[in-house]
């Protein structure tokens, strides 16, 4: 007798971009960023855009998490379109269900560490004693929890970064996007954000993350690389019990605090 | 969180923003002032003539008071037909002429009022008695202080002097008995006020003709009467006076200040316009700075209207406090500015420029609310329209 066949229903993919194109005027040239580009994000995976400069990587970025809208195409994400929806809706949707990590991290220079993380919490109505305690958990999570007093200029680069992660998070995203979050760090402090990239991806987040920084780029399970606008290659990094990409799996950020992934209330 | 930001964008350029507050408080201030000009004469001038509750008062024909030497003749029987006439509570007569007060070989000229002292309104006894016999009378605090006199000394006033025979035809001694302060006389002028029938004996004694002469009748009327109905029923019963109602009088000087108030409307648009500029400049300069920040908000999920009610929040905030500092200094340079315009030689003591009114206050303050959330309208509105991945790739190149 053969074994019954149990069918599992097959949801939609967490982020799908299908045939995305992005042309905009440059100095009053016209440009395409992102030429029919398309790509399928499934729950938990740790993406890389790679490519050189210019190439449309942050474009792309900026079309997948609803920062801006195709010329051409449709981004969905868990199947809901977020290419044609209104400002207000889609103001809303990044601010619900993606998180941000820019290069230049753009903490608020004047707000704590932990008022930095809370901002995103305090936009989406949670009360004041529940982010703070959020925020106190996020900052623990990316190893600075005795840091949240501090402003960010009494951080260093790597703090801050860490501190604009813990800011991403802060409303439980289910797809975390990073435009070069190394880019101005330097190696070691680099490694630091690459630790915990690799802890979120281990916890479950999804990341996609655009990069120049090759290590960042192996650390990546799949490697998406983009020349003048479109997909090239898209290939899946081989273990790194085979030789493949380095982990890092030892860090000073690395703490014991409890993952963070779980919505906040309000 | 809003207004969190903008306090602490704010505090991040505290030189930035303690000058735009001393800017916009100096604009503020000068609005102030500008308000308290264009009402201050209006307002002092009305509780002037308003201040004993006189609603009529009756000048020899054609004139204003004391706009001229000519006086009422028959001045009790004027007084008596008006006193008659339904609504008239009281008349008070006014004898104004120029009197001498006589020390030895010298005599100075003084200011003096024959008045009705229970009935009067021009002066407030603020020291003594009034002058309630005929051989006493007040004095204002220049006569006593250039003539050296105090309370209870005795003088000769005198009138009508006679160059031939070297003498003064008319002349009696009278005790000081209060000091008094005079609303409608300037403050360096020396005035003095005496019985009525004391005056008018004086000036006729003097060569001045009739005692029965006064140069003013202030009439008081009953609550509810119909001043403009009573006045022009006194100029048809007593043709040789002309009636002014004390709202014509008010009327009349408003009028004779429009200037003040052209010149309060021109400059406090000018302080407005000034004021409306800073709180742009600086908001538009606080914009421009965090262009990046802002989109980095957006991208966040930080909505348009909260990104654009920061910003304005930021302008409001350095309106608030400019302005409420602005309403002490312009408190102060009202006062040190009053007290150069009353030295202004003749000006009723009683006379300001600046009269500070709550509700004047209270509407500068409003205005200038009004004008700075206007100034952050643009750059609000700019800071809520940014265009975030564009904005985000300028920022990523620059």
């Amino acid at each position: 007798m053969s074994e019954p066949v149990i069918e599992v229903p097959m949801g939609p993919p967490l982020l799908e971009a299908v045939d995305v194109a992005r042309a905009y005027a440059l100095a009053g040239v016209p440009v395409l960023a992102v030429r029919g580009v398309s790509l399928t994000i499934e729950e938990g995976e740790y993406v890389a855009i790679v490519g050189p400069s210019g190439c449309g990587k942050s474009s792309l970025l900026n079309l997948l998490g609803a920062i801006d809208q195709p010329t051409r195409g449709r981004v969905s994400l868990r199947g809901r379109d977020v290419s044609r929806m209104s400002d207000r809706e889609a103001t809303d949707f990044r601010l619900r269900h993606i998180g941000f990590v820019f290069q230049r991290f753009y903490l608020m220079p004047m707000l704590t560490a932990l008022e930095n993380v809370e901002l995103p919490m305090a936009e989406a109505g949670v009360a004041s004693r529940a982010r703070r305690a959020r925020a106190r958990e996020l900052l623990a999570y990316v190893g600075l929890e005795a840091r949240g007093g501090h402003r960010p200029a009494q951080l260093s680069g790597g703090e801050q970064q860490r501190v604009a992660i813990a800011r991403s998070l802060a409303n439980a995203p289910e797809l975390l996007l990073a435009d070069e979050p190394t880019g101005e760090l330097d190696a070691r402090t680099g490694r630091d954000v690459i630790a915990l990239f690799d802890r979120l991806h281990a916890d479950g987040m999804t990341i996609v993350v655009v990069t120049h920084d090759e290590v960042l780029a192996r650390a990546a399970r799949r490697v998406v690389h983009m020349v003048d606008g479109a997909i090239v290659s898209d290939e899946r990094n081989a273990p790194a019990a085979a030789g493949g990409p380095p982990r890092c799996t030892t860090s000073p950020t690395a703490t014991d605090a409890p993952s963070p992934f779980r919505r906040p209330p309000g | 969180m809003r207004a969190l930001l903008a306090w602490s964008s704010l505090r991040r350029h505290p030189l930035r923003t303690a000058l735009a507050i001393l800017g916009v408080a100096v604009s503020a201030a000068m609005l102030l002032d500008m308000v308290m000009l264009s009402s201050g004469m209006q307002v002092s001038f009305r509780a002037l003539l308003t201040r004993q509750g006189f609603e009529v008062r009756l000048t020899p024909k054609g004139t204003l008071p004391f706009d001229t030497e000519a006086r009422i003749a028959g001045a009790a029987s004027a007084e008596s037909v008006v006193r008659r006439l339904p609504g008239v509570q009281d008349v008070s007569p006014v004898l104004g002429t120029t009197l001498h007060v006589v020390r030895g070989a010298n005599a100075d000229a003084v200011f003096a009022l024959g008045i009705r002292p229970a009935a009067q309104g021009d002066y407030t006894l603020e020291r003594g008695t009034d002058a309630v016999d005929v051989d006493r009378m007040v004095a204002n605090a220049t006569f006593l202080t250039r003539a050296g006199l105090a309370l209870g000394d005795s003088v000769v006033v005198a009138a009508g002097y006679d160059a031939q025979l070297h003498m003064w035809t008319a002349r009696r001694r009278v005790v000081i008995a209060g000091e008094a302060r005079f609303h409608y006389l300037a403050t360096d002028q020396p005035a003095v006020a005496l019985p009525l029938a004391t005056a008018q004996a004086l000036v006729a004694d003097g060569g001045g003709g009739s005692p029965d002469q006064v140069s003013l009748l202030m009439v008081k009327t009953h609550a509810g009467v119909d001043a403009e109905a009573l006045r022009r029923r006194i100029e048809r019963e007593v043709p040789r006076v002309t009636a002014i109602a004390t709202a014509d009088a008010v009327k009349s000087v408003e009028q004779r200040l429009g200037y003040f108030r052209q010149l309060a409307l021109i400059l406090g648009s000018v302080s407005l316009a000034v004021g409306f500029l800073l709180v742009s400049t600086l908001v538009t300069v606080s914009v421009q700075e965090r262009v990046g920040e802002m989109a980095v908000m957006r991208a966040l999920g930080v909505s348009r209207p909260h990104i654009a009610q920061q910003v304005m929040l930021e302008g409001l905030a350095i309106s608030v406090v400019g302005a409420a500092g602005g309403l002490a200094l312009g408190l102060v340079t009202a006062r040190y500015l009053n007290t150069i315009l009353r030295a202004f030689p003749g000006l009723p003591a009683a006379i300001d420029f600046f009269v500070f009114e709550p509700t004047a206050a209270y509407k500068s303050f409003a205005l200038l609310i009004v004008t700075a959330v206007l100034a952050g309208v643009v750059p609000a509105w700019r800071a809520g329209s940014l265009p975030i991945a564009a904005t985000l790739r300028t920022e990523a190149v620059s």
